[in-house]
């Protein structure tokens, strides 16, 4: 079944393709991104591609923007040969792309952003105004509400999600590419995205959505390809085909997504938190009045979308930032805006912290392995005397940890940037709880880590909890949190939606309370 | 900071000795270019810097000074902050060298007074980096604008106080008036004649000794102290140092006071050891000569004083060139540093990729970095 | 009253006189930083163009052909400056700090091989150099206008052609950047080079261009003081007016017309700092012309530290473009 579309015949005339790739390969030293990748996109479909972090979607399509040159292959537009040596060439045969990160001038406006680079003659004033014509009429097409006059920096991130697409639009996009679109959207502005997509598709634009969501895939692509570790495994029609075989295709077994552990044996609250808010520089209550226990012997799940206070209340917790309102509570101490804790006080209790970044925070990356792996804990009297430090005896630890952990390769000297995501995360999860602690937060545990890993990790986590310890696991991977949790909190704009526990509770209902719906009027709209 | 794939060694000696090799080489053509023979400097320089008696003396005195400035510029590296204020804190080092030895000179001990004189040094110069820190870290202002600012700055203040209330009277030069007999710090011409030897006139003096010592210090601060992981952990990354605790702020604000400590023990050579009165513009830009010492010696102290040999060699050969050359004066050392920093700092991965193409055919990476 | 009065004229003449060079520096560093490269090598530029521009005005007995020639060289000094930083990443401020050590150690030496009077080029004749020029009917406005007449002639006439040229490459810089296309592409790469890249544009390319026009301004900044207000070039003669410049960038907030304020601020200091010294002031006591040249520094330190109204830099700036992967 997954041939079919590959074997369409190119015919005399019109390409049925709006895009083909023919055996593009890319590598990055040692790495191989693209290994003899094969894509046809029909005209005037959605395209959806799939697969999980590190697959090599960014990189393909990054190769089809111009960005990068293939090491070898052929890319076709309208079944002509194209070679694209920068973006230019791909905007110029009606490419657009829409990038994860968006590419907009924070400072300019919205249509400042929109013509920067094809703004027509050398005075600025004819453009912009020749442009705001334009855009106007592209706006009512595709319903693309935008105010060209804000400032970028100041509008909603769906928003500025519109000026990338008008972006592209703008420069006659026919085809347009949208890499991870959704990550940083609440489920109604994804839901406005997939009405625009649709508009565009009625238009006739051809339309690549990448993204490692299986229900996205399901609810708007017409066809969909699957990649697994920079090779193309699978192509067909979306109606052809369902979620568990895609998630088999994308990590190239069964899948565990299923997983469900045993829930743990409950003991006492070890931390207790009681109206905690933080308001940021900007003046933005980013996280509003958490209240919860943690006991020990329990993983707590906080599910939610990115960027909806979960950071915060880790942040707070782990002794980062002080809250700005209400307190929390570790045995018998109290920590609140004035009551200073600090993340070495916080260790000190008995409390760990997996960060969410581990490539910012969890790691200093230049550092050799054994050096990063006493980030935060130099001071313990094992690594050294007084003011001082033993780097043998430090080699010693990170050595014993690599062994038990099964960090690959078992080399102390070796610089952190240069292991892989899941080593990487490995190491820092092996330093945080090899202080045996009582209390562990736990951030994004496996962002963007191998299959093999992310069991290893999960396996530890539970252990970690049946030994005792209390966990709160924050993860944007509903998945994660269903598989590993006992009780969930959901969080929405920095409030907690409700706490569940896992026995009472759907995937529905939870995406309710992550979309901003109250626990009691999730159960009453169930009923 | 880019992390370099190619093997140790050639990061830390082939990469420099070739980009020396290329400052040096770019040297000799202009000085061809200007119609004298680069070989016949060199050979004049080398002489100067090693053979004349004396000479030595002279190169090992530059080099004193190269030390504590290049020393000032890598422990700021360390925690990625750009000291390039080593002349202001040098200049401020001298102040408080002066200020304690003319105002207890004669009350205390001399030795006492030597003691308190370079813990002066330290302080003012300390000060004087405190503040660019403090204000980069509480109030983010750019440490690179702040330190030239600060340059400026005491340069005005020394000329204020020295041509005004610090003024030796009868006196028509800015400096103050001589510091009382004996604070000083002794020459070694004059300890080895006593022992018997003579290896004719040089200021070089214990400073020497001093920022030798100062060289241990730092390497035992930064690679084997709690401070000196968290000044490295917190250059590489400060959201690393923010998780672990560790407030980049106090340690940007430290770490720049230590710096500015270093730079100030400059005057204890140029004025303890020599001048024995504070003048104008001893200084004469060794702040600057510290960024070339510190980019050439990969900011670790053994590096630094190979590199502030070598510079010491430049000085005191370019001061020879003045007497053998109509068209070389010492200002061909000034272009030569600015080569030196030019090659071995702003183009000092020039030469990777053509290196990462010599080696990493022959050595294959063994664990692929597939993140 | 009246003496005070032309005093402060005389005071303002030769505030624009002093602040001439800033301007064309200061121009040179928007347009370098807006672009998103740190120039600390204003300094260095305009000292080697100053010795360029006297050497050869010298040698063809031209100004304008010494100009051009000055021109060139703070071009090319400009285009290693980019070679390190724009090409092969290297850390901006060293590559500055390098040009300038570079400047003042080669134009001495070439000076000497040259001309062989320790480190100056021979003094300019009249005719080789760039000269007031009076402007029409100044006695006739003295006499007949109240007011004006005396500042027509004792601030605005008998200026070089250079000072009106930088008081108008603040109007070009005003105009180019905000409203031209280039000027729109130029603050982007200096904000977020990936916008200019995905959408096609090379940030390679707009950087250099930026750093050429900076070579250029700086180029004017040292014509103007070895062969319009010096007949000939003096050893380290830009005496950090290039740092200053750089300071009253930053003090402008690089923008053109409030960075013009800047180094007519930091001009009229240092005009005010030449009359001062030992006159009483009320109050205050006996002003110190050593500390009022501090006071530019000073300021913008105090500025930079934000207790003037917040400052905010091109985002991008210092940082090499690097494509992600």
């Amino acid at each position: 079944m997954k041939k079919k579309i590959l074997e369409q015949k190119n015919g005399g005339q019109k390409s049925p393709f709006a895009v083909s790739l023919k055996s593009i390969c890319k590598s990055f030293g040692p790495v191989r991104a693209n290994d003899e990748i094969c894509l046809n996109v029909s005209s005037g479909t959605i395209h959806g591609i799939i697969g999980e972090n590190g697959a090599g979607k960014s990189t393909l399509m990054s190769i089809l923007y111009g960005f990068y040159q293939p090491d070898s292959g052929d890319i076709q537009v309208d079944g002509k040969a194209a070679i694209f040596k920068q973006p230019s060439d791909a905007i110029r045969l009606g490419i657009g792309m829409v990038h994860q990160h968006f590419m907009l001038v924070p400072n300019f406006t919205a249509l400042e952003n929109i013509i920067l680079g094809s703004e027509g003659k050398m005075g600025l004033k004819n453009g912009l105004q020749n442009a705001k014509l334009k855009l106007e009429e592209l706006k009512s097409t595709y319903g693309l509400e935008v105010d060209l006059d804000n400032v970028t920096e100041d509008l909603p991130v769906g928003i500025q999600q519109r000026i990338e697409i008008l972006k592209a639009l703008y420069r006659g996009a026919r085809v347009l590419i949208l890499d991870e679109p959704t990550g940083v959207l609440t489920p109604q502005e994804t839901d406005q995205l997939f009405e625009i997509l649709l508009a565009l598709k009625s238009e006739g634009v051809t339309i690549l959505l990448i993204t490692h969501k299986l229900h996205e895939i399901m609810a708007i692509t017409d066809e969909v390809s699957v990649m697994r570790q920079g090779k193309m495994v699978a192509n067909t029609l979306t109606k052809k085909t369902s979620p568990e075989w895609l998630a088999e295709q994308m990590v190239g077994r069964s899948v565990l997504v299923n997983t469900k552990y045993e829930s743990g044996k409950v003991g006492s609250v070890a931390l207790s938190a009681d109206g905690i808010g933080v308001t940021d520089k900007r003046g933005f209550d980013s996280l509003k009045n958490a209240t919860f226990d943690l006991r020990s012997g329990e993983i707590l799940g906080i599910a939610g979308i990115a960027g909806n206070g979960q950071s915060e209340l880790l942040s707070v917790l782990s002794g980062i930032t002080p809250p700005s309102r209400g307190n929390f509570r570790i045995n018998d101490k109290i920590f609140d805006s004035k009551n200073h804790c600090s993340p070495g006080l916080m260790r000190e209790l008995g409390l760990s912290h997996v960060p969410e970044d581990r490539h910012a925070e969890g790691l200093v990356l230049p550092f050799q392995a054994f050096e990063s792996v006493i980030l935060g804990y130099e001071k313990n009297p094992s690594f050294g005397t007084g003011f001082f430090t033993k780097p043998e005896q430090i080699q010693a630890h990170c050595a014993r940890l690599q062994d038990s952990f099964d960090v690959r390769p078992q080399n102390p000297t070796l610089i952190s940037s240069q292991f892989s995501g899941g080593n990487q995360q490995k190491l820092v999860l092996s330093r945080e709880i090899s202080s045996a602690p009582k209390i562990l937060l736990v951030g994004q545990p496996t962002r963007g880590v191998d299959i093999g890993a992310i069991e290893f990790i999960h396996k530890t986590l539970i252990k970690m909890r049946d030994s005792g310890c209390a966990i709160l696991l924050v993860s944007v991977e509903l998945e994660e949190i269903l598989s590993l949790s006992d009780r969930i909190l959901v969080m929405n704009s920095g409030e907690i939606m409700g706490i569940v526990s896992k026995a009472n509770t759907t995937k529905a209902m939870l995406g309710k309370m992550m979309a901003g719906i109250p626990l009691e009027k999730a159960i009453e709209e169930k009923n | 900071m880019q992390a370099s794939r190619l093997p140790r060694y050639v990061d830390i000696c082939v990469i420099p000795i070739l980009n020396l090799l290329t400052a040096l080489f770019v040297a000799g053509i202009i000085i061809a270019i200007i119609g004298e023979n680069p070989f016949t400097a060199l050979s004049v320089m080398l002489k100067g810097a090693f053979v004349y008696k004396g000479g030595l003396g002279y190169t090992l005195f530059y080099t004193t000074n190269f030390i504590f400035t290049g020393l000032a510029v890598a422990v700021a590296f360390h925690a990625m902050l750009f000291n390039i204020g080593g002349e202001g804190q040098a200049a401020m080092g001298g102040l408080g060298i002066g200020l304690v030895a003319l105002s207890l000179g004669g009350i205390l001990p001399v030795l006492v007074v030597i003691a308190l004189a370079i813990l002066g040094s330290a302080l003012f110069g300390a000060i004087w980096g405190f503040i660019p820190g403090y204000l980069q870290a509480k109030r983010g202002s750019h440490i690179v604008i702040t330190t030239i600012m600060f340059n400026f700055i005491a340069s005005a203040i020394m000329v204020w106080l020295l041509a005004g209330m610090l003024m030796a009277p009868n006196q028509m030069s800015p400096e103050t008036i001589s510091f009382q007999n004996g604070v000083m710090l002794w020459q070694f011409h004059d300890i080895l004649n006593r022992l018997g030897f003579d290896i004719g006139r040089s200021p070089l003096n214990l400073s020497f000794v001093l920022a030798l010592i100062c060289c241990f210090l730092v390497w035992l601060l930064i690679w084997r102290t709690h401070l000196g992981y968290r000044i490295r952990a917190t250059g590489f990354s400060p959201k690393a140092s923010t998780y672990a605790g560790y407030q980049p702020e106090t340690i940007i604000i430290i770490t720049m006071a230590i710096s500015g400590a270093l730079a100030g023990m400059m005057a204890v050579n140029e004025i303890l050891g020599v001048q024995h009165r504070v003048i104008l513009n001893f200084t004469s830009g060794y702040g600057f000569t510290g960024i070339a010492v510190a980019l050439m010696g990969r900011n670790h102290p053994l590096g630094i004083i190979f590199a502030s040999l070598l510079f010491g060699a430049l000085f005191q050969g370019g001061a020879e060139l003045d007497f053998e050359f109509q068209t070389i004066t010492r200002d061909m050392v000034v272009m030569i540093q600015g080569l030196i920093i030019l090659f071995s700092g702003a183009l000092a991965y020039m030469f990777n990729p053509m290196l990462e193409k010599l080696f990493l055919n022959e050595e294959r990476l063994k664990e692929p970095n597939n993140d | 009253m009246t003496d005070f009065w032309f005093q402060f004229l005389l005071a303002l003449d030769s505030t624009l006189r002093v602040a001439t060079p800033l301007i064309f520096c200061a121009m040179a560093g928007i347009f370098s930083e807006r672009s998103g490269i740190i120039d600390i090598s204003l300094e260095g530029k305009m000292l080697m163009a100053a010795f360029v521009a006297a050497a050869t005005a010298y040698a063809t007995g031209s100004a304008w052909i010494g100009a051009i020639a000055a021109i060139i060289v703070s071009i090319i000094a400009s285009l290693i400056h980019g070679f390190a930083c724009i090409i092969h990443r290297g850390n901006q401020v060293i590559s500055g700090l390098a040009i300038n050590i570079l400047a003042s150690g080669l134009t001495v030496i070439i000076g000497i091989a040259l001309f062989r009077q320790g480190g100056q080029t021979p003094t300019l004749p009249r005719t080789s150099r760039f000269n007031s020029l009076e402007l029409p009917f100044v006695d006739f406005m003295e006499q007949n206008v109240p007011i004006f007449g005396i500042i027509y002639k004792e601030l605005l006439s008998d200026h070089n052609i250079l000072v009106w040229a930088a008081l108008a490459s603040v109007g070009v810089t005003f105009y180019i950047l905000f409203k031209t296309t280039f000027g729109l592409r130029l603050r982007a790469v200096g904000e977020k080079p990936e916008a200019i890249d995905s959408a096609g544009i090379s940030v390679t390319r707009m950087r250099f261009q930026a750093i050429i026009i900076a070579g250029i301004l700086c180029g004017l900044a040292g014509v103007y003081l070895s062969t319009a207000t010096g007949a000939g070039f003096v050893k380290e003669m830009t005496a950090g007016k290039g740092y200053i410049a750089l300071a009253a960038m930053i003090f402008g907030k690089w923008k053109p017309v409030p960075a013009l304020f800047a180094c007519l601020l930091f001009g009229f200091l240092e005009a005010v700092a030449a009359r001062v010294q030992g006159v009483e002031i009320m109050l205050i006591g006996e002003i110190s012309s050593d500390l009022l040249i501090a006071l530019p520094y000073l300021l913008t330190v105090i500025l930079l530290a934000g207790f003037i109204g917040g400052v905010t830099p091109p985002r991008a700036i210092g940082q090499p473009y690097i494509k992600e992967r």
